[in-house]
């Protein structure tokens, strides 16, 4: 493949396609096995970041590669060579230059960790405009944005274009391809296997060359209004325990039987401290906050709390949702002990028949129960925690980021299952930053920004504009009893 | 209490400070940079026990101080391979490193048991160590501790100041980030981790050859592991460290305030004190779990493998 | 070219033969070190190892060191699997010890039945006194438990050693820092006539089964297997933290409490101030070798026992110091350490770079 000046070109394919590892390998951060780089027209070997840079090669990470504990400058001296220090004088002026002039609005003095996500991507796009990028790759950088974010970020894209830097783009949204792009490459299994001009095709039919044959695809379902109220939570407040998390603000909602709420926003403005509070992970003690079917749980620990009916599927599904190191049999007493635990011994020939049932229901692609959680992919084993969970005939589930890294069978899979479970009767809380299928599965929207919850909408009563508002946080100001909170903070 | 009693347990403070002083600086560099060695203790008393045979063998003071330094940074690079190449556990490692160092120790220096040699000398720094009482408690000491003060002033600079200081922070704080953008995250720690061994190793020399010229089994006591206490008392600032090796350089020699004050208590009882002191100051400074983990490297103790990076 | 690839699945071959291949690599070290200092290595090894279990006598004294070594490991293996750094078997082994001792001397002019069973029951009581005062300062302060364990073993320490030359010594007993003897009745019965082994290594290798059992078939041991291994999942799964600390240091302390009092009413016969050669420290390395399973660590400390013995014997035998075998125990947990690698990654050669 290959870019000419000015060009934003997009790398294109499902997960694991490779397109990570190509242009960490371009970044000199990962060493290719073989094959060349030709930089203006010389083959050039890029053995490390610090080589990349100084071509003039700039990477705009998918994880920030951003130091929390330093400030906006520090990060980025880090980043330059000494001589590069030299030639730009002051640092903190020639950041503020550059962010008038591309409306960045970066301030160098500030520490990383009091940054928004949006902030952070900007100061890693500032670390590679300070040393006056030629090529400028972003890892899947909207993912992490709310829709207006994004736009501004096409717009510094588009103006940087235009003065000649050539721009690898890696997305998993079709439509922003469509958009910005004026080439796409698509990989597949780590090899490049088609070209195309983004200008002329639609999200459709890049779609197609990226999975190949026409998978089966999410269409529209129906939605549902529940009544009965299973859950609820009233003026929420809870300081984080993490040194930069975000504290819960005065969240109100309620979970109504056979329905799903979907919570959309930018991550790291909440979900994990709201999801540990409701789990009872957090487990400090409270009081009148949280009711589950009418009894106030806000005092008790996880364990009661799965055994009162809610489940859950946290984001990390290894590590926590599951034991990397222990057999899927295992994982499944992990959260199941009702039939399978008798005066504190283990019935382990109970609890293995029970994983295989859920390996052949929720069609886990493993060796049997016997297999570790770590050596299962991704989406097989969120597919088997799902099962595990649902398996539990919760009341209530929780639900974060349930198609994060997933590939497109399985996420259908995993919708499949939430829907299914929703049309019993269950009350779920979805949590997640991938807009698009918030709309797909939710039946009411509400968004979390800074540790406030939006008010809650029907979906179809809702557009992606106002939802992306309420990630950005308009609703907070209009929300009248949280004011004098806001001050505060 | 009279002025000359306070001037000599002061002087004593310092005195029994440094040797916490010199270590704890090397693990707070290493810890810095994010791996936690729990080798302290094995490290310095192979520093002197080397610091000790070298000396006795050849009577050159500098030469068995160098020797001791090396032999701790040769110690830490044995838990900088098992740690940054074979990913071992960094506690696990730690204490191995400090069980083989206890042994070892004790295995080569059984021949120079009830070996007595002149160590290091005070030297009076003129005009200086002429100002009442303080003249006194800092400048008429040995070589060695005025050494730690200047090593104590370079690295806080050093830490505060200047791009290794930065890079030193970033790689503890971040590996994978530091990673990405080119440092290179194994070298930074192997060179904070043979920074710690020295320094434990001159700790150990100054033991052996400084506080008492002489070589006993686990003579030591303890003293690398309160060391890590004091890392963490110090919120991992060089400052606070210096105060907190002399705070507990005073709890050592209580026994000399107490006999000033004319009391008598058991000498066995007395010699607990550091250890009760230690485990005092580590509830005080825990207690506050979102300051710990605030102040603390974030990624201490946690395994960096650039090989998953991929 | 060689390349270091990661397994996706631990290696269960390596889990056991990496013991196995880091005790070879440790003597082959030991050689080279003999040789070095001019020993004939055959014979060094041959004194260290075979010795140990040459004759009646020596095995007797061999099961001797076994039973506190083992004692304190099986504490100490459950201790690791719930990833709680607990290095304070030695303080609470001379806990045992003197809060056995304390209560033992009482009855130096008795011979109840009754002398022994509460005599062990002290010990043990201490033993988890001593193990549950970190174990708070944990869960209530957050402290940390490896330095404050540590503490504890030289509080400890000095604690045994002013009640020796103090409250317990000897009145009798011309001023030496030693209590008086233990009555007949307060003594632990030896396995057989001759010689000093007694009942506490049996006690030793039943608490390991126990320990094993629990770890397997209970739900109790999943949560400690669960805790240790991935923090956030237990907390997940919403099992109680504090009680899975509670009861793996308290068994641990337990355990190291009776091995602590067996030591003095047993071989020893008295409170004298070196009560333990490090067996706490050595325990740790007895635990890691044994791969952190109760049973394995029956099989690890008969290997640390004869080293134990060996080194005493090779003192006699061959004027090489004791410390000999502190040494073996560092160089041992490193091998140790560095061949559980393979248990994560592989060595692959190809000679094609591509693939």
């Amino acid at each position: 493949m290959q870019l000419s000046p000015g060009e934003i070109h997009a790398l294109l394919g499902e997960n694991g396609a490779g397109k990570s590892t190509l242009v960490k390998s371009i970044y000199g951060v990962v060493a290719p096995n073989s094959g060349q780089f030709m930089w203006d027209g010389k083959e050039v070997e890029i053995k490390s970041p610090a080589i990349a840079r100084e071509l003039g090669i700039g990477m705009v990470f998918q994880h920030f590669s951003l130091f929390e504990t330093l400030t906006v400058s520090q990060n980025i001296e880090l980043c330059l060579s000494k001589a590069q220090l030299e030639t730009i004088g002051h640092l903190g002026s020639k950041i503020s230059t550059l962010s008038k002039a591309y409306g960045l609005n970066v301030d160098p003095d500030r520490l990383v960790h009091t940054l928004s996500i949006g902030e952070r991507q900007r100061v890693e796009i500032m670390r590679c405009l300070v040393q006056d990028v030629k090529l400028l790759i972003l890892d899947e950088p909207t993912s992490v944005l709310t829709p207006q974010e994004v736009a501004g970020l096409f717009d510094v894209l588009r103006r940087l274009s235009s003065e000649g830097c050539s721009i690898m783009f890696i997305s998993h949204k079709l439509h922003e391809v469509t958009e910005i792009c004026h080439s796409a490459t698509i990989l597949r299994g780590g090899k490049a296997i088609d070209t195309c001009d983004p200008r002329i095709e639609t999200p459709a039919s890049i779609a197609k060359m990226m999975v190949g044959d026409l998978a089966e695809q999410d269409a529209g379902y129906s939605k549902k209004i529940g009544t009965e109220t299973l859950f609820k939570a009233e003026d929420l407040t809870l300081d984080s325990k993490q040194p930069f998390g975000t504290s819960l603000k005065h969240i109100s909602f309620e979970l109504k039987k056979g329905e799903i709420l979907g919570v959309a926003g930018v991550a790291g403005n909440g979900q994990d401290e709201l999801m540990a509070a409701i789990s009872g992970e957090d487990g400090r003690k409270l009081k009148n906050v949280m009711w589950l079917d009418g009894k106030d749980i806000s005092s008790l620990g996880a364990g009661t709390r799965r055994s009162l009916g809610m489940a859950y599927v946290p984001e990390e599904r290894l590590g926590r949702g599951a034991v990397p190191d222990m057999s899927l049999a295992e994982n499944t007493l992990l959260t199941h002990k009702v039939g399978f635990v008798k005066n504190g011994w283990v019935e382990w020939k109970a609890v293995k028949q029970y994983a295989k049932s859920i390996i052949d229901q929720f069609k886990v692609k493993c060796h049997g129960e016997f297999s570790h959680a770590k050596s299962l992919s991704g989406g097989n084993l969120q597919k088997f925690i799902m099962g595990r969970e649902i398996g539990q005939n919760p009341k209530v589930l929780i639900c974060a980021h349930p198609t994060w890294g997933v590939d497109v069978g399985a996420a259908l899979a995993i919708h499949q299952a939430l829907l299914a479970l929703r049309d019993q009767g269950a009350a779920i809380l979805l949590i997640s930053e991938d807009i698009d299928e918030l709309f797909l599965l939710a039946d009411r929207m509400a968004a979390i920004c800074d540790g406030h919850l939006s008010p809650t909408v029907h979906t179809e009563k809702t557009s992606i504009d106002q939802i992306g508002e309420w990630m950005a946080g308009t609703f907070i100001n209009t929300n009248t009893h949280d004011t004098n909170q806001e001050t505060a903070a | 209490m009279d002025i000359d009693l306070i001037t000599q347990i002061l002087f004593a403070t310092i005195k029994t400070g440094t040797p916490l002083l010199l270590i704890a600086l090397g693990e707070v560099i290493c810890e810095k940079s994010g791996v936690l060695n729990l080798g302290q203790e094995g490290m310095m008393l192979m520093g002197a026990v080397v610091g000790f045979m070298s000396a006795f063998a050849t009577g050159n003071l500098g030469l068995a101080v160098f020797a001791a330094m090396a032999m701790g940074a040769l110690m830490s690079l044995i838990f900088g391979f098992l740690v940054l190449h074979l990913g071992a556990n960094q506690v696990a490692t730690g204490l191995a490193l400090t069980i083989f160092g206890t042994g070892l120790s004790a295995f080569i220096g059984s021949g120079v048991i009830g070996e007595t040699l002149q160590g290091f000398q005070p030297i009076i720094i003129p005009v200086l160590s002429d100002i009442p009482v303080i003249g006194k408690i800092l400048f008429t000491h040995d070589l060695l501790v005025y050494i730690s003060f200047v090593v104590a002033a370079a690295l806080a600079f050093i830490a505060n100041k200047t791009r290794l200081g930065l890079t030193l922070r970033a790689v503890g704080e971040n590996p994978h980030a530091a990673n990405a953008i080119g440092i290179k995250v194994l070298s930074i720690r192997y060179f904070a981790i043979m920074f710690g061994g020295a320094m434990a190793g001159l700790a150990g020399a100054y033991m052996s050859l400084s506080y008492t010229p002489m070589w006993v089994e686990n003579m030591t006591s303890g003293r690398g592991w309160i060391a890590l206490a004091l890392v963490v008392f110090a919120s991992w600032r060089i400052g606070n460290i210096m105060l907190g090796a002399y705070l507990f350089g005073l709890a050592s020699i209580m026994h000399l305030v107490l006999q000033g004050m004319g009391w008598s208590i058991s000498p066995n009882l007395l010699a607990m004190l550091p250890y009760v002191a230690t485990v005092v100051v580590m509830v005080i400074i825990s207690a506050d779990q979102f300051k710990e983990k605030l102040l603390a490297p974030r990624s201490l103790g946690k395994p960096f493998d650039p090989r998953q990076m991929a | 070219m060689i390349q270091v690839q990661a397994r996706t699945d631990s290696s269960t071959l390596m889990q056991f033969a990496s013991p196995i291949i880091a005790i070879a690599l440790t003597l082959i070290f030991g050689s080279i070190l003999f040789i070095i200092l001019d020993k004939d290595p055959i014979q060094a090894l041959h004194v260290l190892l075979i010795m140990p279990l040459s004759d009646a006598y020596n095995v007797g004294e061999m099961l001797v060191k076994m039973g506190p070594l083992l004692l304190c490991a099986v504490g100490l293996s459950l201790c690791y699997r719930a990833n709680l750094w607990n290095i304070g078997a030695e303080g609470q082994l001379l806990a045992g010890a003197l809060g056995g001792s304390a209560v033992g001397l009482l009855f130096v002019d008795s011979d109840s039945s009754l002398a022994l069973p509460i005599t062990l029951l002290a010990g043990i009581v201490s033993g988890m006194f001593w193990a549950a005062l970190p174990t708070f300062l944990k869960i209530k302060f957050n402290s940390n438990l490896i330095l404050t364990t540590i503490m504890f073993n030289y509080i400890a320490l000095y604690l045994l050693v002013w009640a020796v030359h103090g409250p317990l010594r000897d009145p009798d007993g011309f001023g030496f820092p030693e209590s008086a003897m233990f009555s007949d009745a307060t003594l632990l019965p030896t396995l057989i006539e001759s010689g000093r082994a007694h009942w506490g290594v049996v006690i030793a290798i039943l608490a390991g089964i126990a320990a094993w059992v629990i770890l397997s078939k209970t739900h109790l041991g999943f949560q400690i297997r669960v805790f240790g291994s991935d923090a956030p999942a237990a907390k997940y799964a919403g099992f109680s933290a504090n009680k899975i600390t509670w009861f793996v240091m308290l068994f641990a302390g337990a355990l190291a409490g009776l091995a602590g009092v067996a030591e003095v009413i047993g071989p020893i016969g008295q409170l004298v101030p070196v009560v333990s050669p490090g067996y706490g420290y050595a325990a740790i390395i007895v635990a890691y070798l044994g791969r952190l399973h109760p049973i394995g660590a029956i099989a690890a400390s008969i290997f640390l026992a004869v080293l134990y013995m060996g080194g005493d014997l090779a003192q006699i035998e061959m004027s090489i110091p004791t410390a000999v075998v502190g040494m073996f125990q560092g160089i041992l947990l490193f091998f140790l350490l560095a061949c559980d690698f393979f248990i994560r990654y592989r060595i692959i050669l190809n000679k094609d770079a591509n693939v």
